[in-house]
């Protein structure tokens, strides 16, 4: 029976009316429900970008070394040797609040599959979550339920998963971020890309078999939260970590051969989008045969089939020749697959089903007249500032205490554990080691570190500053870790593009990260935008958040966050005393007020180059960078570390106590140098800002004339609030 | 010079620590190892044969149950019973236990979260099979949700009394006590040989430490295999 296309039919499927005008155009009919829900996913914000699109173009994409910029699966880049790697960030916001385990686990599962699909094998995962205030009585559960549902996908298909953020705030109360990064290594000849070609050549399906699962999985990306979201469980997919890993060792197997021509993974909208993408990248037409595609469920309809988001599967277009090695290989691996269709030179994707041709679908007009909107945007009025509560005043001991047992600062012990980090046997260090994690290219002596950052009080208060912070800080990572930082992946969280006052944030991020990313010759390769973060009208704070890779020629040589007893501590960069949106305002003060601090480029990168030429030349014994919370946040993580004390005197200086120990100012590190005259000799040729601090040794963190704390101590309380809160 | 060892390693769909055993057999032994995929029904003559890591058939059901049905591991079975040398890692650990070549049984870690951290192992020097590890004590990486090994007491005495326990977990200075046992294992066993002690199995993972900084004494663990 056909379908009448009704006004709440075409709303329903979150088209608006002059969308709906144009498919009209295009077509020169009306849809049928198919068509109609092949163009709401292939329009949805999530498949289409068209709200950031205009914006995201000016991103600077190039450099030498970039091989693959935005636009395929994932960003890759040349690190020499004919090595490359493939990376990229992917949220899964939306299905990881309303099932936590399953939303957070095929999130790591869709992102693995787009690093793999391009013929790399994931070598790390590192993640980025953002959680509500803890007390909301939601957090709890959410927590547990993502941080082990991402540990189960990864740790079952053996990539370590080796760092990354966990920060919580109010803004994320009824809107959680789930970002999650992979990067993969592969040989430069062995890159596989998504155009079709090869007119009459077989589409082969591959992977597990399409159910009713996550059908709109995209749509509801795409479109605010309300109460009625609770409804939308069976919108979530569930995860198969073992098909997956079948899925990668198949792909990678079958890679190894000349069978594969193109490949694509089904990811949002599912056969729809991946067809649809390969047809219209090679330029040709499609025909699928619906009734070939495996089935879970029985009486599925074409609708369902095109759209459902069930994981783990791939579309592969195969060279006729290597039909017999491709079943060979599949059969070995115990995967499911089948021959849905093929390439053709019409420009039209054709579907079948049960013999009757149910859609008719020009490819590259409905691709290329794909909405792009330029929408309106105003500066959000500036909040009144507001008048300081009647905080505590406290000690620097206390001050300190508290930040080290707040639940941004305490460790992520808890989190970590519960990720392999060291199958793969390449882990030189993970994120609690030093400041990115670093993974070793395996059988060579170079490495890559990863980092992801975004601080997100920064960039409500200031999205363009906020978001150029947020790559500086990546950058700066790479940098303590001995890595030359080479490009970045941004997922750009945000709430409805649709008011003024989100698209004025959404630009001005991209503004930010386009900045920064110039000054630093560090290029975006890769990324994804994730709006409707919002529930009942609250959007979330601004969160672009930056996963920055770079290059380590010597893995024996690195950064560590980490103390030499009778070793001399230094302090690089300058301290200008910035506390407005610092932890200690935060966290002491219960305020969010102020710009966040500036960032000098030439300096940024004086240091930057500084810190990683002794790191490679191996005369550091320990490295860190100085962010959240400040030098003194910075010196406890090095006492807690090394399980080792230091002695600190507070240089002559027109600053407080507080803002020398707690200000958040910008491109500074401290380090432990192995030989201090080499050190001072070196700083002084390349006139860098460099200030003796103090000595490590002892069983205890004392800062003259502020505060004194055993080691123990500061351990037991940076361990205690995960523990305490979970159990 | 001693004939250097041949050996075998089986890989189940879902393995995941095939890769590491092989490099860290050829690195630590520079022995080419032979592959046996799961349905293989038969293994060629070894003298040592590994079981990795990993989630063998996806570990549903019950970690390790699955692989107990395949062909190689009646294979494994048949050579055990020759004499030649089995070891389990981790998973491999597990089949072992669920295919009964080794006693007891790994359950859900006392905090039933998967847990990868670094431990300290202390040896065993009375057991055959690792007496000859030239250290005290080694520093692995473990990785897992199901490592408690529990037993009934009578069969725990016999494991005592015969020397059978290979590896407890213990601190930096190699005392064994609850506050070092990372998964509620009893005495906290890290790894258990039959009676004849031919067969190993052990949940951390010494092919994960061969050469990296601070976690290298994995090589202490294979280079050993050399004088069996």
């Amino acid at each position: 029976m056909k379908t009448k296309i009704t006004e709440n039919l075409i709303k329903s499927h979150n088209l608006s009316k002059d969308e709906y005008k144009l498919i009209l155009k295009i077509l020169k009919r009306e849809p049928n429900l198919l068509e109609l829900g092949i163009f709401s996913v292939m329009w949805s914000e999530h498949c289409s970008y068209k709200s950031t699109k205009k914006w995201l173009k000016q991103l600077p994409t190039k450099a030498e070394w970039v091989i693959c910029g935005p636009g395929e699966n994932a960003g890759i880049i040349d690190i020499g040797d004919n090595d490359a790697i493939v990376f990229k960030m992917e949220s899964h916001n939306h299905p990881s609040f309303i099932e936590p385990y399953q939303g957070a686990a095929t999130g790591v599962g869709g992102i693995l599959r787009d690093i793999f699909t391009m013929g790399a094998r994931p070598i790390a995962n590192i993640n980025s979550l953002r959680f509500g205030d803890p007390k909301n009585s939601k957090t709890k559960h959410l927590l547990n339920g993502v941080v082990s549902g991402i540990g189960d996908y990864g740790n079952c298909i053996g990539v370590p998963t080796v760092g990354g953020e966990c920060f919580f705030h109010k803004s994320y109360n009824h809107n959680i971020l789930v970002n999650a990064m992979t990067v993969g290594l592969v040989k430069k000849e062995k890159i596989f890309y998504s155009s079709a070609k090869g007119i009459g050549f077989p589409i082969i399906y591959v992977g597990g078999k399409t159910g009713r699962d996550g059908i709109h999985g995209a749509t509801m990306a795409s479109a605010e939260f309300d109460e009625k979201n609770k409804d939308k469980r069976p919108q979530v997919q569930v995860g198969d970590p073992f098909k997956e890993k079948l899925l990668l060792e198949a792909c990678l197997e079958l890679m190894s051969s000349d069978a594969i021509v193109a490949i694509q993974d089904m990811g949002a909208a599912g056969l729809t989008s991946s067809s649809f993408e390969m047809a219209s990248k090679g330029n040709c037409g499609i025909e699928l045969e619906l009734d070939k595609v495996p089935q879970r469920e029985t009486k599925m309809e074409p609708y369902e089939i095109m759209l459902s988001e069930t994981q783990e599967r791939m579309l592969m277009i195969i060279n006729p020749n290597f039909k017999e090695k491709t079943a060979k290989v599949f059969k070995k691996w115990g995967l499911e697959f089948s021959e849905i269709g093929k390439i053709t030179d019409t420009g039209i994707m054709k579907i079948y089903f049960k013999g009757e041709l149910k859609a008719t679908l020009p490819i590259k007009p409905l691709a290329d007249a794909a909405p792009e909107y330029d929408r309106p945007r105003t500066k959000t009025l500036k909040k009144k500032e507001k008048t300081l509560k009647d905080f505590k005043t406290i000690n620097l001991k206390q001050a300190l205490i508290k930040i080290m047992s707040s639940p941004n600062q305490s460790s992520k012990e808890w989190v970590f554990n519960q990720y392999d980090r060291s199958v793969m046997g390449d882990t030189v260090a993970d994120s609690q080691k030093s400041d990115s994690a670093i993974i070793r290219i395996h059988n060579t002596n170079k490495a890559v570190a990863i980092t992801c950052d975004c601080n997100p009080l920064y960039c409500n208060s200031d999205p363009y500053r906020g978001a150029l912070l947020a790559v500086t800080e990546t950058w700066r990572n790479l940098c303590a870790s001995g890595a030359m930082p080479m490009a970045i992946t941004d997922n750009l969280n945000f709430g409805n593009p649709e008011k003024r006052e989100i698209m004025f944030e959404i630009v001005e991020s991209i503004k930010g990260i386009s900045e920064a990313c110039k000054k630093l010759k560090y290029p975006v390769v890769s990324g994804n935008v994730s709006l409707y973060n919002e529930t009942e009208g609250k959007s979330i704070y601004p969160t672009p958040v930056i996963g920055g890779v770079g290059l380590i020629k010597n893995y024996k040589n690195f950064g560590r966050i980490n103390l030499k007893k009778n070793k001399t501590i230094f302090l690089i960069g300058k301290t200008y005393g910035h506390m407005n949106q610092s932890v200690y305002e935060k966290e002491i003060m219960e305020v969010e007020r102020g710009k966040p601090p500036k960032v000098d480029f030439k300096e940024e990168i004086k240091n930057g180059l500084f810190i990683r030429k002794l790191i490679e030349k191996n005369l550091l014994e320990g490295c860190h960078d100085i962010s959240d919370g400040g030098l003194v946040v910075c010196l406890s993580e090095m006492v807690i570390n090394s399980n080792i004390g230091m002695e600190i005197k507070v240089p002559k200086t027109s600053l407080s106590f507080e803002e020398w120990l707690f200000s958040e100012d910008q491109s500074r590190y401290v380090i432990v140098p192995k030989n201090n005259e080499e050190i001072e000799y070196l700083a002084s040729i390349e006139n860098i800002s460099i200030n003796k601090l103090g000595k490590a040794g002892g069983k205890k963190l004392i800062i003259k004339n502020c505060l004194e704390i055993a080691i123990k101590d500061l351990i037991d309380i940076n361990n205690k609030w995960f523990y305490d809160y979970l159990s | 010079m001693a004939k250097k060892p041949l050996i075998s390693i089986i890989i189940f769909p879902g393995s995941n620590c095939d890769r590491d055993l092989i490099v860290a057999i050829k690195k630590t032994l520079n022995v080419e190892t032979n592959i046996i995929w799961h349905n293989e029904k038969i293994i060629p003559k070894s003298d040592i044969i590994f079981i990795p890591g990993g989630f063998s058939y996806g570990d549903y059901l019950r970690a390790g149950i699955l692989a107990t049905k395949s062909p190689a591991i009646k294979e494994v079975i048949r050579w055990s019973k020759k004499g030649v040398r089995v070891i389990g890692i981790c998973n491999g650990f597990q089949i072992l236990t669920e295919c009964k070549l080794l006693p007891g049984t790994l359950t859900k870690n006392i905090n039933p979260s998967f847990l990868c951290k670094d431990i300290y192992l202390k040896l065993n020097k009375n057991n055959k099979l690792i007496k000859n590890i030239s250290k005290e004590k080694l520093k692995l990486p473990i990785a897992h949700s199901q490592g408690c090994f529990y037993c009934e007491e009578e069969q725990l005495k016999l494991l005592q009394d015969n020397n059978q326990i290979a590896f407890q977990y213990c601190d930096v200075n190699g005392n064994i006590n609850k506050d070092n046992n990372p998964n509620g294992s009893l005495l906290n066993i890290a790894g258990v040989t039959n009676l004849k002690q031919n067969i190993l199995g052990m949940m951390p993972h010494p092919e994960r430490a061969i050469d990296l900084q601070g976690l290298s004494d994995g090589k202490f663990f294979f280079e050993v295999l050399k004088q069996l």
